[in-house]
Formats: C-alpha cells, structure tokens, sequence
C-alpha cells in the first residue's frame, strides 16, 4: 500500500525513511504539536517549498535543464489567485478561476520557452529563462493597478480558510497529494525516459524520443505545479507580492534547496525544504546569539551577523555541488547501499 | 563563417538610430539620448566581452560573471573615497589622479578575483554544463555576502571626479561629460581589442581557438593557458566596466552586478555566443534603443530589451554573427 503511494520509489535508506517519516508527522500534526502562530508558518511553508522545490527538481533533477524562471510560474499561481480574490467575491470559485486562469498562463508561457530555447544547449535554456524572468519581475512591479506593484495585493479569503488550521491543512494536504502525483511521474517511463535525456540527449534521441518533445513537457509540467504551489502559498499568506513570489533570491533559495536536499531525488526537496526553511527561520537566532558572543574578535561578529546566513549556506551549496552532487540524500542512499 | 563580412546588423544599427531621429524629431534631444545609448551600449560591451570570449574558446558560462562588475565598483567606491581630495579639485589633471587608479585598481582587482574563482571554481567543472551553472551562482551567492560582510549592506556613494559632473552645451543640445569619457573609453578598448585580436599572434591563436580548439591544441598550442588569460583579462574588464558603470550612476550597490548579468545575457544572446563583433553591435543597439524607447514610452523601455533579444533571435537564432562550431 505505502510502496504503491510512493510509486515503488522508496527512501531506500533507513535513516532517510526515519527522517522523512518524522517530517511528514510533524507536519501531518504541526498545529497539535507545535502550538503558536509562527511554527504553523514554518511548517506551512516548508510544505509549499517542498512542492516548489520537487517541481524544481523534475526539471533540474531529473531532465538536466536549468531554469531561472521557477519562480516566475509560482508568481503566476500567486497573482492569479490573489488578483481573482480581490476583485471578485471572495470564494471557492474565485479561486479556482484564479488558479485556473493562471494555470493556462503558466502553461502556455513555458510552453512557448521550451519550443524557443530547449532545442538548444542547457545554457541558452538558463540564459533566456533569466532574462524572461527578470523582464516579468519587471512587469509586475510596473503594472500597478493590476497587479498592486511593489506593495502586492492583500486579499479575502473565503470563511472556510480565516480559521488557520483550516488553510493549513488545505495547504499540507494539496501539497502532500501534488508531491505523490510528482513522484508518480518520475517514475512512470515517461520519468524515464527524462533520467535518459540528462546522461545522454543524443542517445535518447537515437533511440527515437524526441527530446524536445519530452523536455517541453517536463518543462510545462515543472511550470504548472510551481503554479498551483503559488497560489497555496497566496491563500496561506493572504498576501502576494514580488518580494514573497518573484524576487531572484526566492530562485537562489529553490536552487539551494535542490542541491543541498539532493537533486533527482525528490526527496530531496523533502529534506532540503525543511531544512532550509527551519535555518531560514532559526539559524539567524542561534547566528545572532554567537555573532554578539564573538564580539571584539576582528571578522568574526560580521561573517557570523544575522544577515549572513545565506553565506553558510552559499559554502555548503558550493560544496555539495563538488563532493556530493546528490546531495543529502544521495550521501544517505550510497551509505545504505554499501 | 561567411567569407565575405555581414554588413547587415551595423547597418541595422545605423537603421535603429535613424528611426529614433524620426521618432523623436528634435535635433538635441535626439543628440543626447544618443550619446546615452552609445555610452551605455560601449559600457556594457566592455563588461560582456570577456564572457563571450570565454564561452567561445572554452564552453564556459560564468554566471558569477555580475560579481566582478560590482567588486570593480566597490573597489573603485574604496578608492575614490581614500583619494577624495583629487577627486573634489578643479583640475582635470588632479581629477584624473583619482580616476585613473580607481580604474586600474578596479581592473587588477577583478582580474585577481578571476584568476582565484578560474583556479577554484570552473576548474573541476569544465564540460560539464549544468555544474558550470549551478558552481558559479554558488560562486556569486558566496561573493555577494562576502561584499556585504566587507563593505557594509548600504548603498555606497560612488562620486564622478569634479570636472566630470554636469554638461558641455553646444548650441541647444546637452551632452553629459561623463558619457563623452565613457563613449571615449569604450572605443578606445573596443580599438585595443581589434588590434589585439586581429593584429598580433595571440589574438590569431585566440581566433583560432574559438573556431577549433583542438586544431590549435594539435599544432602545439597551450590552450587551456590562452584561456586562463582570456578569462583573467575579460574579468578585469568586467571590473573597469563596473566602475565606470557604478560611477555612472553615481552609487553602487551589490545588486548592480546581478542586474547587469541579465542585460549582459540579452546583449552575448543577440551577438551569438563567442563573437565579439557580435558583443559590439549588440550591446550598441541595447544602448540605444533602451535610451530611445525610455524617452517615447517609460513604460516599454523595461520589455524593450528583451522584445529586441526575441526579435532577433527569430530572424537569426544563433544571434547577429553565429560561431559555426565543428
């Protein structure tokens, strides 16, 4: 029954199954367990990293490509919940007309990168994806009146959801179902056939798949489930802005989350999510705490100054990508292998 | 390679800048956002040369490529702020005893900072395309906090030396001093870079190497060397270029490196990566047409550049001048 949930692709390691089973009961149960507002946000967050992160993972994981415009698609899912939520009544069906009309708009645009940019090398994909991403930050900071500009757009939500627990579980569940749908297609052939284009493209297509074809897909599908992960984290917030969707360093922190979790794993965007969030929310406390211990020593109180976390976290980026380039969870699965 | 030159993109160029005359139909006006668009376009060509360069002779991409262009701003902000006197005189001379060694310290910084990231960074990674992406914007996420840690998280006022403020008038039109040096600057390197390039036996061994690598590694030639070279002097360029980017906006923040990385993409995407002529005509026509549509419609400027890169690539998507690779 759980191997048929997970689509026969299990932790494969003991440890790596202990760690994922206490995530997923802290967060089945977080707000029984962790009373208080701002652990429910960590968990409610580190359930839409996952998703964002998984969906990364799909592209970068498990097809070989670059994307820097990530983020832009779980924009979409954000303005497209919040922009239906403020004009029209606040309801269940302004939010699936939202999330719906911003699953189109996704889908088309990444259908329109990857026909314009996959058919060549991973690079131009990365480059193009950059500049199309940076030219929509742009834009939805511009467009003011529709999109709010850099103030963003607080909206209702429906009755339903002002009960926190309510929106959270809406959150943990849709997240925990699109993650399994995630899973399944990985390792479905068509997931295959993906793992196939990232050791060898010309050899897949020798072999007679149209790599194109497949990386479009991977690319529309990565693109509609960084959508719907949007506009949860928009019905969680209640807010979406470019700071919380669009920014370039929400792109920099999925990239962290992949390579640090594990890429081509999916789980590791379990554990790279988690991690990251938590450190996001509370290595800064235990930074500040030793940045005024140190203080006198020369250096040390600014590397260790709260705002430098990401710092840390760049080195053990860079790291993993040299000596564990499948990250936590690779290291994990070949200690249980050997 | 064609073996007849392609006049069409200058041509376009010299179109572009024709159409914005008719556009905008006052004589200074138009003066001026041109002198703009030049002094931008030859600015950002100066800081994207060296990665097109690069992406040619050795299938590299530096996505870190933005931190020099701000290590060269802070480092000319640091040095401009230590020769403050100089900077504040009224002659030009004293002026240019700031200005010069902000901008060669600025360039030798950068290349020192090439040098360690080629060593450490891209090494271990050549060939292999998507660690190349992910191992730089690493690079870059480590440097940008490391710049924070040195210089302090606030915006740092970047001044122009004194004789170098306001505009010369010439009749009605206006045109920044600062532009006429940038515009100067930048032709006199895109000449030196010619020269070099067409001229002497490296710049043959360069040119080669980006066409056949292996053909110029089979008569004997280093290329890994060239490369390294290559790659140390398109980063001190990359800082030179970012400090008198900084000093054209008159501050510098960390972001300004990450912000141009994108211009820069769309500028080495129009020109076809790894040529250089291509550099030139392309980061010329994002000069100007990002000038001229910010004066006829603020509100497009910001798509214009990428509305160009699309346009472009539909016409010829290997960009302007495409590297015909074996």
């Amino acid at each position: 029954m759980i191997s048929r949930l997970l689509s026969g692709d299990g932790p494969r390691s003991r440890i790596l199954a202990a760690m994922l089973v206490a995530i997923f009961v802290a967060l089945a149960l977080a707000p029984f367990l962790f009373p208080g507002m701002r652990p429910l946000d960590v968990a409610a967050r580190i359930c839409v990293f996952v998703l964002l992160v998984a969906s990364y993972d799909l592209l970068l994981g498990y097809t070989g490509i670059v994307s820097f415009a990530h983020t832009m698609f779980f924009g979409i899912g954000g303005y497209g919940v919040a922009i239906a939520l403020s004009k029209l009544e606040a309801g269940w069906g302004a939010i699936a007309l939202g999330a719906s009309a911003a699953v189109a708009v996704s889908l088309v645009l990444s259908f329109l990168i990857g026909l314009f940019s996959l058919r060549v090398k991973a690079i131009f994909f990365a480059m193009i994806t950059l500049a199309v991403a940076s030219f929509f930050a742009i834009l939805a900071s511009q467009l003011s009146n529709f999109t709010g500009g850099e103030d963003g757009i607080t909206f209702k939500v429906p009755e339903l959801l002002r009960s926190r627990i309510a929106a959270y579980y809406l959150v943990f569940g849709t997240a925990l179902g699109l993650f399994l749908a995630l899973l399944r297609a990985v390792n479905s052939p068509f997931g295959r056939v993906l793992l196939a284009i990232r050791e060898n493209d010309f050899r897949t297509e020798a072999l007679g798949y149209r790599t194109v074809i497949y990386r479009t897909i991977a690319n529309c599908l990565a693109a509609v489930v960084a959508t719907l992960a949007g506009a949860l984290y928009a019905l969680w917030l209640r807010y979406t802005g470019p700071n919380t969707t669009l920014d370039f360093g929400i792109m920099i922190d999925i990239l962290l989350m992949v390579v640090i979790g594990g890429m081509g794993t999916m789980y590791g965007a379990v554990i790279g999510a988690t991690i990251f969030v938590i450190a996001q929310n509370y290595l800064q406390d235990a930074m500040k705490a030793f940045s005024e211990a140190m203080k006198g020593v020369p250096l040390l109180p600014e590397l260790f100054h709260p705002d430098r976390w990401l710092l840390w976290l760049g080195v053990l980026f860079v790291l993993s990508v040299y000596y564990f380039p499948f990250g936590i969870v690779g290291q994990l699965r070949s200690k249980a292998r050997s | 390679m064609t073996p007849r030159a392609d006049w069409i993109p200058p041509a376009l160029l010299f179109a572009i800048a024709l159409a914005g005359f008719a556009l905008i139909r006052s004589p200074s006006t138009w003066v001026t956002l041109t002198v703009a668009g030049l002094a931008m376009g030859l600015l950002i060509f100066i800081m994207s040369s060296g990665l097109t360069l690069v992406f040619g002779l050795m299938d590299v991409m530096n996505f870190a490529h933005g931190l020099f262009i701000a290590v060269g701003a802070y480092v000319a902000a640091s040095v401009m702020k230590f020769l403050s006197p100089s900077v504040d005189s009224e002659s030009f001379l004293v002026n240019l005893g700031a200005l010069a060694p902000a901008m060669l310290a600025a360039a030798a910084v950068a290349g020192l900072l090439g040098l360690f990231f080629e060593r450490v960074i891209i090494r271990p990674v050549y060939g292999q395309h998507l660690k190349q992406i992910l191992i730089t914007t690493g690079g870059m996420i480590v440097a940008e906090q490391l710049i924070h840690v040195l210089w302090g998280p606030d915006l740092l006022p970047l001044p122009r030396p004194l004789t170098l403020r306001g505009s010369f008038l010439v009749g009605d039109m206006a045109i920044e001093k600062f532009r006429l040096v940038a515009v100067v600057l930048g032709l006199a390197i895109f000449a030196v870079m010619l020269i070099l390039l067409n001229r002497t036996k490296i710049g043959l061994l360069i040119r080669a190497g980006v066409e056949n690598k292996e053909m110029v590694e089979a008569m004997g030639y280093r290329v890994r060397r060239l490369f390294v070279a290559v790659f140390v002097a398109g980063s001190a360029l990359a800082g030179l270029g970012g400090a008198l980017w900084g000093m054209y906006q008159e501050s510098v923040t960390v972001a300004i490196g990450a912000n141009m990385m994108v211009l820069i993409f769309i500028v080495i995407i129009i020109g076809g990566l790894g040529s250089v002529g291509g550099c030139f005509i392309g980061a010329l026509l994002v000069g100007l047409i990002a000038n001229y549509v910010g004066y006829l419609s603020p509100k497009i400027a910001l798509g214009s550049n990428i509305l160009l890169m699309v346009i472009v690539l539909l016409w010829r998507p290997q960009g302007l001048y495409p590297m015909n690779k074996p």
